[in-house]
């Protein structure tokens, strides 16, 4: 059904009255029944043979009469006949001339009667004849169909009629549209009918003031389909006028030949001059001359110089052995005294001009609702930056340690969901309980190290940076040999699968909005921790000062081991949430962990809020320049990391510095 | 009467001896001008590693002399071998554009022949246009020039902003491996016009000579030697006189040697503009070597290898440095290249190909934790010199004035 209907709007053209079908409806044909009455003709079929000629004469210029008699008829059987017709399943049977729905069946065909529906005969195909219209003739078929669909009593078919209409307006399709308007009763369909109407006549419309009273109402309109309604009309083409230019012209702007909008090859192409000859098709031409080592009386070994080259062209112009081209001079002659204008090729300038208003309008609009999305996307960018730095903020903020095996604990934190996936299959589930077992997993990792390496470099911030190093790429090399360099899948849990749209220009997907949810919880976590509980006030206690921690029954050796299992267990939970959105590698560490340290230096280290901030301008600085040059993200970030690095040259401790005492220099 | 230079480092002369004896080693026994024992791919894995040797001891100088961990050096060893390797694979194409073009019956414009080349070296990443950054590539004389400069003004820059706002310690570190990162993101672009993640290759070809690979890589060999030999020579002067003092002051306490009167910003500045030269140079040497360099050779890890090298051969020597560099890259080579055998341990098979980073990775710990001398630290026990037993452990630049027991107290 959804393929006949794209064949028939597919060719619509030229529909003329069948509107008024609905008001003849109730009147009836009783001009041609006189003439039938013998054989008792149905209603349709005597409509059919009242035309009989046209139809089985099926010439494209002259069958319109025929279809407007059908469906002009007001019987409830014309969209039938229409349907059938266009599908070429109408014949005609010789014996008497009457039409049918024929199908095959069996050996014969099976003859269905319009007027009633029913099979009245079976015949064999000696006794019928195809009535094949062409595409020509389908389309107006179509066209006078989708009046009929437009109207249908059945909500569905109307709504794939104006499925189609949206994907093939039409002129001519106008007035069966706004006829159906008034007797729309469902309003969802009414409301798409409206805007149909208003996009019809935005492109086809003949009015001029319909037309932009048309484009004014939906000044501001988001949809893609008023853009493309829209954008045709202020379409330009770039046209040379002897002089001045013309009244009748809508000119949209004058251009200057040698601007960037138009060359000067570009220009006098568009000037009929003399071929401009370059530089291929002079050594081309060139080539092909070359008599007894010279050319045009230049010889061959000189050619190498470009004078030299044009030198030998003009010998061979003036000789006539080749076309003349033009040259330089050429150029400047013919480009003299013509003017260059970007012209619509819409010739009403009110049309245009309210056009162009109503786009300004829409983009305006849809670059408000960009910076908006730019909004999200960095807010979402910075959540994902802050997880990956949170874990960071505790280790390097809080502890002053240098873990460059941050990055690789986020990686097992990551590979631990894998894991969990391939032996819990429920997505939901999986996640569930691959958090507190990331946690788990890099809480025992990261004191494992504390006890086996940092303990023993505290105070030498420097050799702990290459330790960590060492086990950082040790880990990395491990990761490799077990799950192999391709990238291993964390497929995240239906319900965020999908996204968040606001409209055609904000969206954004469930993932992040989750990661950003999981940002603010873990924000919440560290608050608590350290603010709350002993842990938290122990762990300050001796990074302020171990000594006189211990004495006051303090044992740092056990709040270090745990602040900074703390702190790996959470970079394992970051982990996680990661890898749902990006493709858990051995490198995945690797790409966060640069931007987790700067993320902790730039915010001001051993301030939560500081890390916060840090994250959020990171996030907001890197899609801000993405916005410059979307299709470059390595620029992007090259010129972010340049700039963090002039940032470090103004506020060396970062946005939030902590002053006096705690600063510890 | 001041004793010499060479006679107060008696370790330089040793060094150079070595150098010298190994360098007329391995050119008899090249196919070249010897016996053929070794192969001339292993003259080059000889020449690059000599190369790195250089690297690392300019890497010495500012970590183990200065205290600056710089993560940064190896970007500017790259940006030495991009210099280099413009000229060469300009000239190079040049010669191949050339030599078709030649069979066309008209001879080309000079014009021509430039945009033959740049549709030769650019149509990988869709374009013909010459950047601006290859002006000079035509140019031996200014490439070679801009493989010094262009590391040198690039190190000045970055490192007037980060010294003068006292940028210092693992600050310092993680700045300069943001540095490397952008400077190698930069480089992946393919409109970066440095061929993006393809680089430049065929760099092994010398342009207007006909000798072999064999007589090429003993002339890069000897090359490499002479810079290794020069560069050390210069790294111990720097360090031995009052300049090497200062130095070492600025790394044990710098807010102390600033306030005794010296400019602890401009001595660091220099040291670390200088290094990005030599740096510069010994990738120079090092690309056309290797053949191809593109930006994945910058990446932040090349330099942390860097100072694993630098520590594992013990850093604040300079032989030292030469030594880890050496010592490192050939095992890895060794490892690596499929050369060693397997272990079979009955339920797992060792394959040093994918153990051997896992190995360097917790050898790097054990060294950095049991044996902070390094490979150099050797030397010491036939020198039968001792540290005297302090408190504790050496705490290493920034707070070396101190040690481990007495920064607790």
């Amino acid at each position: 059904m959804l393929k006949r209907l794209l064949v028939v709007v597919l060719a619509m053209f030229c529909l003329a009255t069948q509107v008024v079908a609905q008001d003849a409806a109730t009147e009836p044909t009783n001009e041609t029944a006189s003439e039938t009455e013998a054989v008792a003709l149905g209603p349709m079929q005597e409509v059919l043979q009242s035309v009989s000629e046209l139809i089985v004469d099926s010439s494209r210029r002259t069958i319109q009469p025929a279809i407007d008699a059908v469906a002009g008829s007001g019987l409830d059987a014309a969209p039938f006949v229409l349907e059938t017709w266009q599908a070429r399943d109408m014949w005609q049977r010789i014996s008497d001339g009457q039409f049918f729905k024929a199908v095959k069946a069996g050996d014969g065909y099976a003859l269905t009667d319009f007027d009633t529906g029913e099979v009245v005969a079976t015949v064999t195909k000696d006794d019928i004849e195809q009535i094949k219209p062409n595409s020509g003739i389908q389309g107006l078929i179509g066209s006078a169909l989708v009046a009929f669909q437009l109207n249908d009593p059945d909500p569905a078919k109307r709504r794939e009629a104006l499925a189609s209409l949206e994907r093939n307006a039409s002129e001519d399709l106008l007035g069966v549209l706004r006829a159906s308007i008034d007797n729309e009763e469902d309003a969802d369909i009414r409301a798409r009918k409206e805007r149909l109407e208003k996009l019809i006549t935005i492109t086809y419309g003949t009015d001029p003031a319909n037309r932009i009273a048309a484009i004014e109402s939906v000044a501001g309109n988001l949809d893609v389909a008023v853009r493309g309604a829209l954008n045709p009309l202020v379409a330009t083409r770039i046209m040379a006028f002897d002089g001045a230019i013309p009244d009748d012209v809508n000119v949209a702007r004058e251009l200057r030949v040698g601007s960037e909008a138009l060359s000067r090859e570009e220009a006098y192409a568009l000037t009929d001059g003399e071929p401009l000859l370059t530089d291929d098709a002079l050594r081309g031409l060139l080539q092909a001359n070359i008599v007894d080592g010279a050319v045009g009386g230049v010889p061959v070994a000189e050619l190498s110089d470009p004078e030299r080259r044009v030198a030998a062209f003009e010998a061979l112009e003036a000789a006539g052995t080749v076309p003349p081209a033009a040259t330089e001079d050429d150029v400047d002659a013919a480009l003299d005294g013509k003017v260059f204008a970007a012209v619509y090729s819409e010739p009403n300038a009110d049309v245009t001009d309210a056009a162009q208003s109503a786009l300004t309008a829409i983009e305006t609009k849809v670059g408000l609702f960009q910076i908006f999305d730019l909004g999200l996307d960095a807010l979402s960018l910075g959540s994902i930056y802050f997880l990956a730095a949170i874990g960071l903020a505790i280790t390097f903020g809080v502890m002053g340690v240098i873990n460059m095996a941050h990055g690789e604990f986020i990686m097992m934190g990551a590979y631990t969901g894998y894991v969990v996936q391939q032996i819990v299959p429920n997505h939901t589930a999986s996640i569930l309980l691959a958090i507190p077992l990331a946690f788990a997993v890099t809480f025992a990792a990261g004191v494992a190290m504390e006890r086996l390496v940092i303990r023993y470099l505290y105070n030498r911030p420097l050799e702990t940076l290459l330790a960590t190093f060492g086990i950082s790429i040790a880990l990395q090399q491990l990761a490799k040999n077990i799950f192999g360099t391709q990238a291993r899948p964390l497929t995240s849990p239906d319900w965020l699968g999908g996204a968040w749209v606001m409209n055609d220009v904000v969206s954004i997907s469930t993932v992040r909005i989750a990661i950003f949810v999981l940002a603010l919880i873990f924000l919440a976590v560290f608050l608590f921790i350290m603010k709350r509980t002993r842990l938290g006030l122990e762990t300050r206690a001796v990074t302020q000062n171990r000594g006189m921690a211990s004495a006051m029954g303090i044992n740092p050796e056990r709040v270090n081991m745990l602040t900074f299992g703390l702190g790996s267990g959470i970079a394992g939970i970051a982990g996680v949430a990661i890898g749902l959105y990006a493709q858990v590698t051995s490198e995945i560490g690797q790409a966060y962990i640069v931007q987790s340290f700067m993320t902790v230096v730039v915010g001001g280290v051993g301030n939560i809020w500081g890390t916060l901030l840090g994250a959020g301008l990171i996030g907001i600085l890197q899609k801000g320049i993405e916005w410059f040059n979307p299709s470059n993200t390595l620029a992007a970030q090259t010129y972010m990391i340049i700039f963090i690095i002039i940032f470090i040259q103004f506020r060396p401790r970062g946005i939030i510095a902590l002053k006096g005492r705690a600063a510890g220099d | 009467m001041q004793r010499s230079f060479l006679i107060k480092n008696p370790s330089v002369m040793i060094f150079l001896a070595v150098l010298t004896v190994f360098t007329i080693l391995v050119t008899f026994s090249s196919e070249a001008f010897g016996a053929g024992i070794i192969s001339t791919s292993f003259v080059k894995t000889l020449g690059k590693t000599l190369c790195l040797a250089l690297i690392a001891v300019a890497m010495d100088l500012v970590w183990g002399y200065a205290g600056i961990l710089s993560l940064g050096h190896f970007a500017f060893f790259g940006l030495g071998g991009y210099m280099i390797g413009m000229w060469l694979m300009y000239e190079r194409t040049k010669e191949i554009v050339a030599t078709s073009m030649a069979q066309n019956p008209i001879p080309p414009t000079a014009q021509e022949v430039v945009d033959g080349i740049g549709t030769q070296i650019f149509g990988v990443v869709g374009s013909s246009e010459f950047p601006v950054i290859w002006f000079f590539a035509d140019s031996l004389f200014m490439q070679l020039l801009l493989v010094v400069a262009v590391p040198g003004v690039l190190a000045f820059v970055f490192g007037w902003l980060a010294f003068r706002s006292r940028v210092t310690g693992v600050y310092l570190s993680i700045l300069t491996q943001a540095m490397t990162l952008a400077l190698s993101l930069y480089l992946f672009q393919n409109d970066s016009g440095l061929r993006g993640n393809n680089g430049l290759s065929g760099l092994q070809n010398l342009p207007g000579v006909t000798a072999s690979q064999d007589y090429v890589s003993i002339w890069f060999f000897w090359a490499s030697a002479l810079a290794l030999a020069l560069g050390y020579i210069f790294a111990a002067w720097i360090v031995s006189g009052k300049f090497g003092s200062v130095i070492r002051g600025i790394r044990d306490n710098e807010a102390r040697v600033r306030f005794l009167g010296y400019s602890v910003e401009g001595y660091k500045l220099f040291l670390f503009t200088v290094t990005a030269m030599i740096a510069g140079v010994a990738g120079a040497l090092y690309y056309p070597q290797a053949g191809i360099i593109n930006p994945a050779e910058i990446a932040p890890i090349a330099s942390i290898y860097l100072a694993v090298w630098v520590a594992i051969g013990g850093r604040g020597r300079l032989y030292g440095a030469v030594l880890g560099a050496v010592f490192v890259s050939l095992v890895s080579t060794y490892f690596t290249g499929g050369q060693a055998p397997d272990i079979n341990l009955g339920f797992y098979r060792i394959q040093w190909v994918d153990w051997w980073t896992i190995l360097l990775g917790l050898s790097f710990v054990l060294v950095t934790l049991f044996a902070p001398k390094g490979i150099g630290g050797l030397f010491d026990l036939i020198a039968e010199r001792r540290t005297p037993d302090r408190h504790g452990a050496d705490l290493g630049p920034d707070q070396g004035s101190l040690r481990e027991r007495e920064a607790e107290e």
